[in-house]
């Protein structure tokens, strides 16, 4: 079971997060909850996660995500999600939460997307 | 079922009974790694007995909720309290039991994940995605004192279709938590 791995890089004023693995309890879930408040702590909050080599996520990764977007909304910024594998945008789906995130499929268009206007 | 089990001796858990080739019985210690350890040995009995590659995650996923929700919800974390693990194949169905042992809970005060006011909670999403994997799921008072999670799924081998229409989340979830 692949753990996750968290890194992220500069496009213009948003922050792409490139997550791969498992979005699971434990230590999955940890590293993207520390992941997220350090990019906060930097004045980050234009974030566009990259979920494409995530293969699972579990309800415990689920609430990770949601806190996050949380987390970034209440700091008046975007959080926003791109690539989704099958699995993960099937069970945002039935939880209905494929409503709730930005969802995109094509970085270049995701990152237009975003306010660029000085948060 | 038992040439594929992990020998003892993984840590934090003991194999109490295998005592056939249809039924397995495990000790889990209240800690993280038992999630991921009572999804690989489901996994594995579920492969073994045929389901396709989507029916493996179906049901791998529901292990993991229902030890997760023993783990937190049950068992408080608390690592003195254990958490068990039962499958039986039957002629037609794999049945999955989870017991805890916490104050067990009532499936009808499990607030629905999909109502407009809980879609942004960070947690409350597993009876849910169980209800929504598996072709029965139910709660009962467990011998343990806490709560014994029941689930099953047709064997693809019982009508060469298995009941795995995503679609039925909404449905369960709307019945079960009004």
């Amino acid at each position: 079971m692949a753990l996750l791995q968290a890194t992220y890089r500069d496009a213009g004023v948003v922050t792409v997060l490139d997550l791969s693995g498992r979005i699971t309890l434990g230590e999955g879930s940890a590293l993207l909850r520390s992941t997220i408040r350090e990019l906060l702590a930097d004045q980050r909050v234009r974030i566009l996660v990259n979920l494409g080599d995530i293969n699972y996520i579990d309800s415990s990764g689920i609430g990770e995500l949601v806190s996050a977007y949380t987390a970034v909304k209440n700091r008046g910024g975007e959080l926003k999600l791109l690539n989704l594998t099958k699995k993960v945008r099937d069970l945002l789906q039935i939880t209905k939460l494929y409503t709730v995130f930005d969802v995109h499929t094509d970085e270049v268009t995701a990152l237009r997307s975003f306010n660029n206007t000085t948060v | 079922m038992h040439s594929n089990a992990r020998p003892n001796g993984y840590g934090g858990w003991q194999l109490i009974k295998m005592a056939d080739q249809k039924h397995l019985d495990v000790t889990l210690e209240t800690q993280v790694e038992s999630v991921n350890l009572a999804e690989e040995m489901c996994l594995r009995v579920a492969e073994a007995a045929g389901f396709d590659e989507d029916d493996c995650y179906r049901i791998g996923m529901s292990v993991r909720e229902g030890v997760i929700n023993a783990f937190h919800y049950g068992n408080q974390e608390r690592p003195e309290k254990k958490i068990y693990l039962a499958v039986d194949l039957t002629s037609d169905k794999m049945v999955i039991h989870v017991l805890d042992e916490g104050k067990g809970f009532n499936l009808r005060d499990v607030p629905n994940p999909l109502a407009e006011e809980n879609l942004l909670s960070t947690s409350g999403r597993g009876i849910f995605l169980m209800r929504s994997f598996m072709d029965e799921f139910d709660v009962v008072p467990g011998r343990t004192g806490g709560a014994e999670i029941i689930m099953s799924k047709k064997l693809p081998s019982a009508d060469g279709h298995p009941a795995n229409d995503n679609d039925k989340g909404d449905q369960n979830a709307t019945s079960h938590q009004a």
